[in-house]
């Protein structure tokens, strides 16, 4: 300790140190500050501070003591109170306590973390799973780490957040190309050195509008260019292809794809992400890899009910049937009512509906509250330039009764709002 | 007309669509202050610059580039590297 610090600490000291004025580093928020207490001021509730009070099944729940339909959970499968799931992650609170205080590659591993691993293998087929805490650790870590200074990470415009936070963290070089185009990849492609290191980042479905890639062709000019594939099936497993494992599956490119990253927290019913891969050396990921290293694993808990929850998946043929035709049935109702959705029929499970501003977005999306539906509302930055949007996305476990009332309350809403004639 | 003259008259035509106030384009108007673009309108726009040109300006050198004459200049040191 400096003399000068001393002095200034010594408590017997008279002149006490004066705290300059600073700069509020809050300053930079005030315009979304004034944004949102404009929107609320007009009376209507705030979509971003909405409370589940209880939670009654995978598709309701009671929200300001109402009973609600749930159609913005991305519980696709409906897998949340699942008897076996539930059993499944009991017997491991009991069995192993609440949580292990630990990283993966320290304290952290249980028996429970090894059998989701394995689970995972045997459902996607690879001979390498690595769990991580949540699905955006397992972009944040791929990215990040197997991409360095001189290799490129060409990725689609409207990719996760998670993908281009994996980026930022990295040191690559990130080239973009526009969302879904095949022609603007294989251009950017082609004008990258021929023998640097390429990592092409896709998704199977995206998000915000729920369209799927045309990962055929697109996996196809990668390979083209030597570069090596990753494709996020958060939004896919479950319900694409024959095993359920995402739009890579039903793409028939499962050959070409050295990477898949997915997510516990929407078909699976729980928390925590993945990455499954073929790579003869992906093992060294558990060594190099700070997302995955520098974080506590996920609790006994939790990999016990996404195991039992990825077992069955690998069997739910039926639900993913239903899935399925709620899906088209939803885009066909709204599409009839005369609601602009994202997509020309269903390519997944959500289902965007778009509309004029945010006034509208937020009215709208108070009315079906009131009706007794929640529907996410979205608004860029998150979506694309100038496109407000409420998004439904669609249970396996919503029955044919449930999706009339969500058609109806559309109506009903719709015509109050003028969104509708 | 200089090639650094081309490259600005170039640069600015495919400014425009974007324009929406009719900002006056000069090397020291910004993309985010004077012309106001958000990440998307910069994503479009810079994926424009690079069909024109036939150049990739990664995310990493965008980070660099806050005015059109930054711009202008790295456009034309990609074109002399390509």
């Amino acid at each position: 300790m400096t003399e000068a610090l001393q002095n200034a600490m010594d408590p017997a000291d008279e002149a006490q140190p004066v705290a300059a004025p600073g700069r509020d580093l809050f300053a930079k928020f005030d315009p979304l500050i004034a944004e949102r207490e404009a929107l609320l001021s007009t009376g209507v509730r705030d979509p971003f501070g909405l409370v589940m009070e209880k939670v009654l099944s995978p598709t309701r729940a009671i929200i300001r003591g109402k009973e609600t339909i749930l159609l913005g959970t991305y519980n696709y499968m409906g897998m949340t109170f699942d008897p076996d799931v539930i059993a499944a992650g009991k017997k491991a609170l009991d069995d192993y306590g609440s949580g292990t205080t630990g990283s993966r590659v320290l304290n952290g591993t249980y028996q429970g973390h090894r059998e989701c691993e394995e689970a995972l293998k045997e459902f996607y087929g690879t001979d390498h799973a690595m769990v991580f805490s949540t699905g955006y650790q397992a972009n944040l870590g791929l990215m990040s780490t197997i991409a360095g200074k001189e290799d490129y990470i060409i990725l689609d415009a409207d990719s996760h957040a998670s993908i281009y936070d994996g980026c930022f963290l990295g040191d690559a070089q990130i080239v973009r190309f526009r969302h879904n185009n095949v022609d603007d990849l294989a251009r950017r492609l082609a004008r990258l050195p021929a023998e640097a290191g390429k990592l092409v980042v896709l998704e199977g479905v995206y998000s915000m509008l729920g369209d799927i890639a045309p990962l055929k062709a697109m996996v196809e000019v990668a390979k083209r260019h030597g570069a090596m594939v990753v494709v996020d099936e958060a939004h896919g497993m479950g319900f694409f292809g024959a095993h359920g494992r995402g739009v890579f599956e039903e793409a028939e490119v499962e050959d070409q794809v050295e990477f898949v990253v997915g997510t516990f927290s929407k078909s699976v019913g729980t928390v925590g992400g993945f990455v499954v891969s073929n790579h003869p050396k992906f093992e060294v990921l558990r060594l190099v890899c700070r997302p995955y290293v520098f974080t506590a694993s996920l609790p006994p808990s939790v990999v016990a009910t996404a195991a039992t929850s990825i077992r069955k998946l690998m069997h739910a043929e039926e639900k993913r049937a239903h899935l399925w035709k709620n899906s088209r049935r939803l885009h066909l109702g709204l599409r009839e009512l005369g609601f602009t959705l994202a997509t020309p029929e269903a390519q997944s499970a959500i289902i965007a509906v778009l509309l004029a501003d945010q006034e509208t977005t937020v009215r709208m999306w108070q009315a079906l509250l009131e009706a007794g539906l929640y529907v996410n509302m979205a608004r860029p930055p998150a979506t694309p330039t100038g496109t407000f949007l409420l998004r439904c996305s669609l249970c396996a476990s919503h029955t044919d009764e449930e999706v009339g009332q969500i058609i109806e309350m559309f109506a009903g809403a719709g015509r109050a709002t003028g969104v509708i004639g | 007309m200089t090639d650094r003259d081309q490259t600005f008259a170039k640069v600015a035509e495919l400014i425009e669509p974007f324009n929406k106030k009719g900002v006056a384009l000069t090397d020291s108007t910004t993309f985010a202050g004077d012309l106001e673009w958000d990440s998307l309108v910069v994503m479009d726009f810079v994926a424009s610059v690079e069909d024109e040109f036939d150049i990739l300006i990664t995310m990493n050198m965008q980070a660099e580039i806050e005015t059109v004459g930054q711009l202008v200049d790295a456009v034309a040191k990609l074109k002399a590297e390509g």
